[in-house]
């Protein structure tokens, strides 16, 4: 175990190297980067002078040491377009992304576990049928359709609609239904970390944006839980508990749905990365004030700085949740111990 | 029964027609026929296809051009609609622009920005497959390490920085005359064909690792052939297969890539509108209830989508011989 752990730390490292490698060669892309952080006015003495203070008449080896000298101390240069510290930026708009991406995960397994457990164990139900068909029409909308969709249906028609009268007793007005669109509703600041989800209407602003970002990871884990079930509800221990009698209750649950976690946990991790990163376009349907919005308009204006900082943070989180599923196989699937400790006894 | 083959002359129109007679026999074929929702996905596809060949000849207006729009004509509802116009059937934007032209263009361009960039990413790929496969080693290791790294991050992430380093180097190096359209059109097919090459090169990889130790190419060696030449003439057909079902479901994602990139403004300009182009400008009318300006593009794109994706499943399915 602990072999194994260092060795995925090595490759954690590893990669970590490579993407500060591709964030620095980002740099050189796009020329010199103090005609991007000065005027037009300002003299040649005083670029010369910039150029010196930036260390960018280092050699490039010296000037990628530093990068990363920097970066692992949590200093990620000054944004060019807003002459503000970048990691500073991230970090102010950290919350919003993270409880955005939390929730969705969260919203995708309560909803998608049961949903591939009841397609798995009812086949050829008509509701099991047409959980399978919605998921492949939510498999094929691109992730910003499905936003301004709700945003049409909850945001301008429920606002539109006239209270409908029912039998002229009394009327059913569906407008209170009706969802914000945009922002993060009243945030509550604990600690320099601003939450939304202590009040009623950071808890609304959040329903539509984690819908739009989770639905995508939903149909996938139901559909995994679905193939998974049918597998193991195949095979000779499952036969074998039905045979000694246990109830349908134990078998679905007990056996079959406990060995389907690990690809469940497996995916769950990977997709939380692309969770994060899909948060780009969920913010800006939304207008969501996360890191991805702000990155998207780090790209548009070319701030390098800021595309270099979130590549290497989402990249950080990448490695850590790998790091994390890795670990948690142990946890759930006994297997892996004993084969382990066998292995280690052989070495 | 074989001296009746050399007995009678083929004609020349057998060589045209086996090929296709062996198809419309073949096992392809009639998985095809048995799927109702396939030919479904086939039709709206092909629709589709013909739409973007021959728009220009099929839309009712040219949306392109600028001095034909009326501001008069901005922001008309549907014909079904109470204050529809005959004249444009799905209604216009706010330039006056005929929706239904603007979406037959849209996909035009949609369209060609995805074969463009599947086209990059499929050649990418097999390049780097056949090479990692074939050479094996360090340079395999190398490659293959680069894809994992890659793989890690979702494609959108890698089209957005690709896209961001395209432009700036676009926007520094004043020396390369391109107009704003087409910088867009080649920052977004680098952009999302170099995001997208992964999958072609572990799968060409893979199966060049088999062909690999087949007779034909140890014969093909010994005959001294250049290792090149092996690679593309001997071992590319027969490694082709999964490539096509790689690059149909890459075709619907490279169209929502562009999309998205549009929809988020690092795409093509309003000027030359793609579908996703058209999405993000009607996105600014939703709340003043002119709903058709981004409805429609966005019904055009799902289903474009949706059809392309219904096509590559079956296509994994009917080339997948475990199946059958």
């Amino acid at each position: 175990m602990v072999a194994f752990i260092i060795r995925r730390l090595i490759q954690s490292l590893f990669v970590m190297f490579i993407v500060a490698l591709v964030s620095f060669a980002m740099f050189q892309f796009i020329g010199d980067p103090v005609n991007q952080m000065v005027g037009i006015e300002t003299s040649l003495a005083e670029r010369a002078a910039l150029r010196e203070r930036l260390g960018l008449n280092d050699p490039i080896v010296l000037q990628f040491w530093h990068y990363i000298v920097n970066a692992v101390s949590g200093d990620f240069g000054i944004s060019y377009q807003h002459k503000r510290p970048v990691a500073q930026m991230l970090l102010e708009r950290l919350p919003a992304t993270l409880e955005l991406s939390a929730v969705s995960a969260l919203l995708s397994l309560i909803v998608g576990i049961p949903m591939g457990v009841y397609t798995g164990l009812n086949r050829d139900g008509f509701l099991a049928k047409i959980f399978l068909t919605v998921s492949l029409i939510g498999i094929s909308l691109p992730t910003f359709l499905i936003g301004i969709l709700l945003i049409f249906v909850f945001s301008v028609t429920l606002a539109n609609i006239a209270p409908i009268p029912v039998f002229g007793l009394f009327a059913i007005d569906l407008s209170v239904l009706q969802l914000p669109s945009f922002g993060r509703g009243t945030t509550v600041d604990l600690g320099g970390w601003r939450t939304g989800l202590l009040t009623t209407d950071g808890l609304k602003a959040l329903i539509m944006p984690s819908i739009t970002l989770g639905l995508f990871q939903l149909t996938l884990i139901m559909r995994l839980v679905r193939s998974e079930m049918l597998e193991v509800l195949r095979t000779d221990y499952i036969k074998f508990a039905r045979a000694r009698g246990l109830s349908n209750r134990a078998v679905h649950f007990g056996h079959a749905l406990k060995n389907t976690l690990v690809p469940v946990i497996t995916i769950t991790g990977l997709q939380i990365g692309s969770l994060i990163a899909f948060a780009i376009i969920t913010e800006t349907v939304f207008q969501w004030p996360g890191m991805g919005q702000m990155f998207l308009q780090a790209v548009q204006n070319v701030d390098i700085p800021i595309m270099a900082a979130y590549l290497m943070l989402i990249a950080f989180f990448f490695v850590i949740i790998n790091l994390v599923v890795d670990m948690l196989y142990y946890v759930v699937d006994p297997r892996l111990r004993v084969d382990t400790g066998k292995v280690s006894g052989h070495g | 029964m074989a001296e009746l083959h050399v007995s009678a002359p083929t004609p020349r129109t057998a060589l045209l027609l086996d090929p296709l007679r062996r198809f419309f026999d073949g096992d392809i074929w009639a998985s095809f026929k048995r799927s109702p929702v396939t030919i479904a996905a086939a039709i709206v596809t092909l629709l589709y296809f013909t739409m973007a060949l021959f728009g220009p000849w099929i839309a009712p207006y040219d949306p392109f051009d600028l001095a034909k729009l009326d501001l008069l004509d901005s922001l008309l509802p549907p014909v079904w609609t109470a204050d529809g116009d005959p004249r444009y059937l799905l209604g216009t934007d706010d330039q006056g622009r005929d929706m239904l032209s603007a979406i037959i263009y849209g996909s035009r361009v949609s369209l060609l920005i995805g074969f463009a960039s599947v086209l990059l990413s499929m050649g990418l790929g097999i390049g780097l497959g056949l090479v990692s496969g074939f050479v094996g080693g360090a340079i395999d290791a190398f490659i293959m390490r680069i894809a994992e790294i890659q793989l890690s991050f979702p494609a959108i992430l890698v089209a957005l920085l690709i896209n961001g380093v395209v432009i700036g180097y676009f926007k520094t190096h004043p020396e390369w005359q391109v107009d704003q359209v087409t910088l867009a059109y080649i920052v977004l097919v680098l952009s999302i064909g170099l995001s997208n090459w992964v999958q072609y090169a572990r799968t060409v990889r893979g199966s060049t690792l088999v062909e690999r130790g087949k007779e034909y190419v140890q014969a093909a060696r010994v005959i001294g052939i250049h290792p090149a030449k092996i690679m593309v003439r001997h071992i590319l057909p027969n490694v082709m297969g999964p490539v096509l079902v790689i690059a149909t479901i890459q075709l619907a994602l490279a169209v929502i890539t562009e999309a998205t990139l549009s929809f988020l403004g690092v795409g093509v300009p309003p000027t030359e509108p793609s579908l996703g182009t058209l999405i993000r400008v009607g996105n600014d009318y939703l709340f003043s209830g002119e709903w058709w300006v981004t409805i429609f593009p966005g019904a055009a794109l799902a289903i474009l989508v949706l059809a392309v994706n219904l096509l590559g499943d079956w296509l994994r399915d009917a080339l997948n011989p475990k199946l059958r």
